[in-house]
């Protein structure tokens, strides 16, 4: 029997499933590293838009970034934006069609540097959407350079002897930026690296969708994740390092709350 | 119901809109085209049609919202003037490559750079030619008068529709800021959501409903092959509109010696130096582009066998004259002539550079 | 029939609203119009200038270089345009503020004391309505009952009670011109 592959009806006997595939995440392979926190963000937003019964009226905006294939996993309509430019995107979709659940899906390179005007400026007319932010630090698609995110001495590409702030400038914290703005309703930090934040940010994830459905402003969603090849470590060390660096200048919890 | 007014070019777009039952405008000010965005908003259509008006704060963040609107099936447009034209590049080179209908209007003015704020005709080439990223066309309508300006949101919107693809009004400072009788057409319904979903619905983010499969809005394709095959099917677009869409006024042109080619201002300009030159005994013919891509190359090679010259005439250092040359292919002698800068040269002018390049050169 | 007209003085003389107002009249009499302003920021308390076209043919070029007419304001308006006047055409100035008087011997000079009879009306604002008077008296393109239509359809309807008095103004402006010079 040592040579016996289980097959996948042995596997899944009767009343044995604890977790199904995410109905509104489509069959496509993910494009991301192993040990990422996009698979996961990408799941939660799915799962959210599909339990509260969104997903006909749903459509979501992708980034440039490692997410920039978000349209290929999240089984909704997408639109595909420029670098930077989602949230107007989501501007222009929110604006035509008030009834419908819009959201953005953006990273920190995206959001945070090239997309900082869109994205204050959304935040501050309140634009009903759901603006959902992974933030790891680095640029992981383009290989490791800078991020406006990454962190004081941190070392990438474009800081290869650690991030000189004197020079390079301070990681800047959009989450708490847009917190004061009369425009955004809900302003939270999550992490996704342990079952127990997962479900924390799931919660959160949920409230932004369910307070975009009454209207009240933008809600904003920052998830803080890792990037295990952009920081060059294993994909445990990557989660360790970020409760120990991260988390400290990105510490979690809701900022802004209804 | 028709309605006879004294209009700005920029406020007829703006009306025109309204009555053509645009779904959203967004865009920034700029002079010389900030009537569009000020007569939107003191119209309020968001009352009148429910048509969305919104001051972004952007030339950036306005195209990149008609984009987002424009990818939902809403009828979408923008207005600016040259340097914001140029930031809005990015978006525009997005919606081609993304097959977006909507449109761009541009109030030309002097550049490069800050440039200056009164009239021009440079964009020629950032609009024409287009201005941003890979190989991409857009439907280029060219007004000469405040009724055209008016006429041609329902044209450009019904060519960008019919061939998913951004239309341009390319108009300039004279255009914009000169007043004209202008007849207003009746007002067009908007589309419902649900008229929306049924004609557009087979490609527009409208929301996946009632089990079709989800629609995608992007310009990217990481596979070349695949990218390929989209630019080949791009190019086959481009070559059908070229082949039912090109639109010119030719005018005094049967027993024409000499041609002009000329248009929106500078076509009005010349028709007056023809006028003139009719009193000198010469017999100038005008060849006016209303489409200025697809460009009208047919009638001017033809007319090329017949005149002994032509002047192109615009308000650049020479931009659509690359198009009548190319037209013409060496067959006679063609010449440009134009102020620029924010110059706009006089029918005096204009006819001196005819007979001095042309008629005597 | 074609008039081609410049009017020219200071921004916030009304410069740009007589053109508005007798492009609107022409309109009413079912001819052609144009009304080509200069723009931007030298409007300001700079100069102002509105080239108007009124035909009975469809209009060519809104942009000239002479013209049959220049109504002229102040005295940077009179040193760039007393040479825009077509020999024979007509210059119809306020002398007020005017140190350079025109002095072409080919043209038809007039004047008007717009800006005296404007304040002798105690309106300053009637000012352009008086020398559009001055300018209809000697050239009635327009019929004065077009005007009215004209001053009705380019006054937004919160300035309609003050119709009359500009009315009033246009007549003192056609009692009040003055030739200077005829060819």
């Amino acid at each position: 029997m040592a040579d016996h592959v289980l097959t996948p009806e042995e596997i899944i006997k009767n009343g044995s499933i604890v977790f199904e595939k995410t109905k509104l995440m489509t069959d496509n392979e993910l494009s991301y590293c192993p040990g990422c926190g996009h698979g996961v963000a990408h799941r939660l937003t799915m799962e959210v838009i599909d339990e509260l019964g969104l997903e006909e009226k749903t459509i979501g905006v992708a980034p440039v970034g490692c997410s920039v294939l978000a349209y290929e996993f999240m089984n909704v309509d997408m639109q595909e934006a420029a670098h930077g430019r989602a949230p107007a995107l989501a501007t222009g979709i929110k604006r035509v069609y008030p009834d419908k659940t819009v959201f953005t899906y953006q990273g920190d390179g995206d959001l945070a540097a090239i997309g900082t005007a869109e994205t204050l400026h959304a935040c501050n007319r309140g634009e009903n959407i759901t603006i959902i932010f992974i933030n790891n630090g680095i640029y992981g698609m383009t290989g490791g350079q800078m991020a406006p995110t990454t962190l004081p001495g941190m070392k990438s590409s474009t800081s290869p002897y650690g991030r000189d702030v004197h020079m390079m400038g301070y990681p800047l914290k959009m989450t708490e930026l847009v917190a004061m703005l009369p425009g955004t309703v809900y302003v939270t930090r999550q992490a996704v690296h342990t079952p127990v934040l997962v479900r924390k940010a799931k919660k959160a994830i949920r409230k932004a969708f369910e307070l975009q459905q009454e209207n009240k402003g933008t809600t904003f969603v920052e998830i803080v994740s890792n990037c295990n090849s952009g920081w060059k470590m294993s994909p445990e060390d990557a989660n360790k390092w970020l409760d120990e660096n991260m988390l400290k200048y990105y510490p979690l919890g809701d900022i802004k709350k209804p | 119901m028709e309605e006879v007014k004294l209009m700005k070019g920029n406020e007829a777009v703006a009306e025109a809109a309204i009555r053509a039952g645009v779904d959203a405008y967004f865009g920034y000010p700029i002079t010389p085209q900030s009537e569009v965005i000020e007569y939107l908003m003191m119209e309020r259509p968001y009352q009148r049609t429910g048509m969305v008006v919104l001051q972004a704060e952007s030339e950036l963040a306005a195209i990149n919202m008609v984009y987002g609107a424009a990818a939902c099936g809403k009828k979408v447009m923008t207005s600016s003037s040259s340097p914001g034209i140029s930031l809005k590049q990015e978006g525009i080179s997005y919606m081609a490559g993304a097959e977006l209908p909507c449109l761009i209007v541009d109030v030309v003015r002097g550049g490069p750079g800050l440039g200056t704020i009164q009239p021009s005709q440079a964009d020629y080439f950032q609009m024409v030619k287009g201005g941003g990223h890979g190989d991409y066309k857009l439907i280029v309508l060219a007004p000469s008068t405040v009724q055209e300006m008016a006429d041609f949101v329902d044209l450009a919107f019904e060519l960008a529709f019919k061939y998913r693809n951004p239309a341009v009004i390319l108009s300039d400072g004279v255009i914009g800021q000169m007043m004209e009788k202008v007849v207003l057409p009746p007002q067009k319904t908007r589309l419902t959501d649900e008229e929306v979903d049924e004609k557009y619905g087979s490609w527009a983010t409208t929301g996946k409903k009632n089990g079709r499969e989800r629609n995608i809005i992007t310009s990217l394709e990481l596979k070349s092959e695949r990218q390929e095959a989209h630019n080949h099917h791009l190019q086959a677009k481009y070559k059908e509109i070229t082949n039912k869409e090109v639109r010119y006024e030719a005018i005094n042109t049967e027993d024409a010696d000499y041609l002009i080619v000329a248009y929106g201002s500078s076509a009005r300009i010349s028709q007056k130096a023809i006028q003139m030159a009719a009193k000198k005994g010469y017999k100038v013919g005008l060849i006016r582009p209303i489409t200025l891509w697809p460009f009208p190359t047919d009638i001017i090679n033809k007319l090329a066998d017949q005149v002994k010259g032509i002047l192109s005439v615009e308000m650049s250092a020479g931009q659509m004259v690359e198009d009548v040359r190319l037209a013409v292919n060496g067959k006679v002698k063609v010449e440009h002539y134009g102020r620029f800068g924010g110059m706009v040269h006089s029918p005096d002018e204009v006819l001196e550079a005819l007979e001095n390049k042309i008629i005597k050169g | 029939m074609t008039e081609e007209l410049i009017i020219a003085g200071f921004g916030g003389q009304g410069v740009l609203s007589m053109g508005k107002i007798l492009a609107y009249s022409g309109i009413m009499e079912d001819k052609e119009v144009s009304w080509m302003p200069s723009y931007g920021p030298e409007m300001r308390g700079g100069t102002a200038n509105v080239s108007v076209i009124i035909s009975d043919e469809r209009i060519s070029s809104p942009v000239l270089r002479d013209f049959d007419t220049a109504i002229i304001l102040n005295q940077q308006s009179m040193d760039k345009f007393e040479k825009s006047v077509h020999p024979g055409g007509l210059l119809l100035y306020d002398p007020n503020g005017i140190i350079h008087p025109p002095t072409r011997k080919d043209i038809n000079i007039y004047t008007i004391e717009g800006a005296l009879e404007a304040s002798k009306l105690k309106s300053p604002k009637t000012f352009n309505m008086i020398v559009l008077g001055a300018f209809l008296k000697l050239k009635p393109i327009v019929k004065m009952e077009n005007v009215h239509k004209g001053l009705l359809k380019s006054l937004p309807e919160r300035h309609h009670h003050m119709i009359p008095m500009n009315e009033e103004a246009i007549k003192v402006g056609q009692e009040k011109v003055k030739e200077v010079q005829t060819v």
